[in-house]
């Protein structure tokens, strides 16, 4: 039986159903594994219990531990009848309309064996790249068309390309966990359902560009993710040494600053400081972590790599619109009904995950906007719903789509209160090295106070400063500040009246 | 009042800690980080009298281990409440209602730390809370809140 360890399944009551599910199978001298596994991402069905049935996972959800004696009168670990049986698992449209790859085993492995990781597909990734030239691990990458997923979108192989060719060494290969955007959470699926995936693309990153030392910059909002991340790196050294790799991998725990999750500030954190952004030139692909070339990608981006060596780049290529290639595990929050993990090609649209897949909102209130990308994302309203979901149709309307997070609002939202509240965010995050993010912040939430108290003639001086914070950030904290709030100013004008 | 006998005993045995914290981490600027974790989880908080020992065995001036110590929300320099209570205030638990469970909770505090935390990645099932860094609980409300705080004075 398969019971999720998966941070919001335990939020929700899964440890107690466990518990339930051990203490019913001895008192009835039944013998019954129970695997923690990661979740499916079908939040609002969870605890989801599953059996392994000659016929497949059955899935029974959600299950509260007062459920269980009932569960098992009825026949649970035969996979039979009762009103929580949801039937086989991978049939629930749900899951069964996604394109899972980067995803494909969290929820199905024990993310606490390589035995079962590799068992289940993993490692043939690394298999390959020990045997391909440093430059043809880097080749496939770019072939594959992957950028980062992390938010900015950059070419990957670009970056290793860059790290490649630089001439000094040791290099580094850090993975960014530091996820601090609202509405994210596929890299902590990740890292809590299938940590092995990504300590293998990290060991084939090191591979491309010559690093033998890796760094998991984990949040510390995430103590399950890094206990997983811990068992599963102490796990994969024997690992690696057996494939004759020579990589080291340290997880390194944040501290609460979500500005570290800009790469120079990561870089800044490991090496012992404050996490103040550095300025660019020089790259961190050049110039990274103690001075050395570094390559910093996210977590779901270097996951991402083991299947396109596996699979080929194809797998990735073939999939997506325009320059967006291959899926994206897009993340439903905030007041949705459905709220779960969706892994789809690029190019669907916002409506489709909203609708199709998220049932609208919780309260059943019709949905007013959604903020795409985190924090920093623009607010969009129901007239821009209907836009693909892919980089460049995003940039088009001034949004982006970020880390694929999206979080619904329903029309009980004050559209001024959220711009008030970005700029009370940044104020609160800033690193506090560049003046218009550190002071412009302070002055923001001054702005908004005056505006929401009715003097509209601040809306031009608004303006302005999210213009100075624009062009003047040294990072995307203050730079991107203004989306939120211009993109609430500009669809929800009659909020700010 | 003054104890300098109790105050000694106690510097001793925080300086034993220290070196055995230090040690595990290694005598490099950037192990501060990790080594100010284990030390908070050792005290609950990050004592001021540490940090010029550290410092010194780091090769760092006391101030720059201030700087980093202050810069970090996760770090408290005072000792916290019986429970640290961490509220979510991002904006999917904003979506779902948690303005209300974090007004609720501020008032109705007692001797534990009720702090906003800015997302603990359980955005489809908010508002969330976090309690100890240990346990989480989703889909807060105030009447569940008042019922955790129950939970949590009856527990050792």
């Amino acid at each position: 039986m398969f019971v999720p360890g998966d941070a919001a399944a335990l939020a929700l009551g899964a440890d107690r159903v466990a518990g339930a599910i051990d203490r019913e199978a001895r008192w009835r001298g039944m013998e019954v594994r129970i695997v923690r596994n990661g979740s499916r991402g079908l939040f609002w069905l969870e605890p989801l219990v599953e059996v392994a049935t000659s016929s497949g996972r059955i899935a029974y959800g959600p299950v509260a531990a007062e459920d269980v004696p009932a569960l098992f009168d009825a026949g649970l670990p035969e996979g039979r009848e009762h009103p929580r049986r949801l039937g086989r698992i991978d049939e629930l449209p749900y899951l069964a309309r996604q394109r899972r790859i980067v995803m494909n085993r969290v929820g199905i492995v024990d993310p606490g064996s390589l035995g079962d990781y590799l068992a289940h597909g993993g490692g043939r990734g690394l298999e390959r790249a020990r045997r391909m030239a440093p430059a043809g691990i880097v080749e496939a990458v770019i072939d594959a068309g992957l950028r980062g997923r992390g938010g900015a979108a950059f070419p990957t192989g670009i970056k290793w390309q860059t790290a490649l060719a630089a001439a000094a060494t040791p290099k580094y290969v850090v993975a960014n966990a530091d996820e601090g955007d609202s509405g994210t959470y596929s890299d902590r699926m990740l890292m809590e359902g299938d940590p092995f995936c990504l300590i293998e693309g990290m060991a084939i990153a090191g591979l491309a560009v010559g690093a033998t030392r890796g760094y998991v910059y984990v949040r510390s909002e995430y103590p399950h993710a890094i206990a997983r991340l811990e068992a599963a790196a102490a796990a994969a050294a024997d690992w690696l040494r057996d494939q004759s790799v020579d990589f080291a991998i340290e997880v390194r725990k944040g501290a609460g600053s979500y500005v570290c999750g800009e790469e120079t500030a990561m870089l800044e954190s490991i090496e012992g400081r404050r996490g103040e952004v550095r300025a660019k030139p020089p790259l961190p692909a050049i110039a990274g972590l103690f001075g050395q070339p570094t390559v910093i990608n996210n977590v779901v981006t270097l996951a991402s790599v083991p299947a396109i060596l596996a699979e080929g780049a194809a797998g990735c290529r073939d999939h997506g619109v325009g320059r967006s290639r291959g899926t994206l595990p897009f993340q439903l929050a905030g007041n949705i009904r459905h709220g779960g993990l969706v892994e789809l090609p690029f190019g669907q649209t916002l409506r489709e995950l909203l609708y199709d897949f998220g049932g609208g909102s919780r309260t059943g209130r019709p949905l007013r906007a959604v903020q795409v990308g985190g924090p920093l994302g623009a607010y969009l309203p129901e007239a821009a719903f209907d836009t693909p979901l892919d980089h460049e149709a995003f940039a088009a309307i001034g949004a982006s789509l970020g880390h694929g997070g999206i979080v619904a609002f329903d029309d009980s939202v004050d559209m001024s209160r959220q711009a008030r509240y970005a700029f009370a965010f940044c104020a609160a995050e800033s690193c506090g090295k560049c003046t218009p993010c550190r002071i412009g912040a302070v002055r923001g939430v001054e702005l908004m106070d005056q505006l929401r108290a009715g003097d509209g003639s601040r809306i031009g001086l608004l303006r302005d400063l999210c213009d100075t914070m624009i062009h003047g950030s040294l990072c995307a904290m203050g730079a991107m500040t203004s989306n939120p709030v211009l993109s609430a100013l500009d669809h929800f004008p009659e909020d700010f009246a | 009042m003054f104890t300098p006998a109790r105050g000694l005993v106690m510097a001793v045995r925080e300086t034993r800690e220290l070196e055995a914290i230090i040690h595990r981490h290694g005598r490099r600027p950037d192990a501060l980080l990790p080594i100010l974790h284990d030390i908070q989880e050792a005290h609950g908080h990050v004592p001021a009298g540490l940090l010029l020992a550290l410092a010194s065995a780091l090769g760092l001036s006391r101030a720059e281990v201030h700087g980093v110590v202050s810069y970090y929300r996760h770090f408290r320099q005072t000792p916290p409440g019986r429970h640290v209570v961490r509220v979510c205030c991002a904006e999917a638990c904003q979506a779902a209602g948690a303005e209300a469970v974090a007004e609720h909770a501020r008032h109705h505090a007692g001797d534990l730390t009720v702090e906003p935390v800015y997302c603990l990645g359980l955005c489809a099932v908010g508002p969330a809370v976090q309690v100890d860094e240990t346990s989480l609980h989703a889909r807060m409300t105030p009447d569940k809140f008042d019922a955790l705080l129950r939970e949590l004075e009856q527990a050792p």
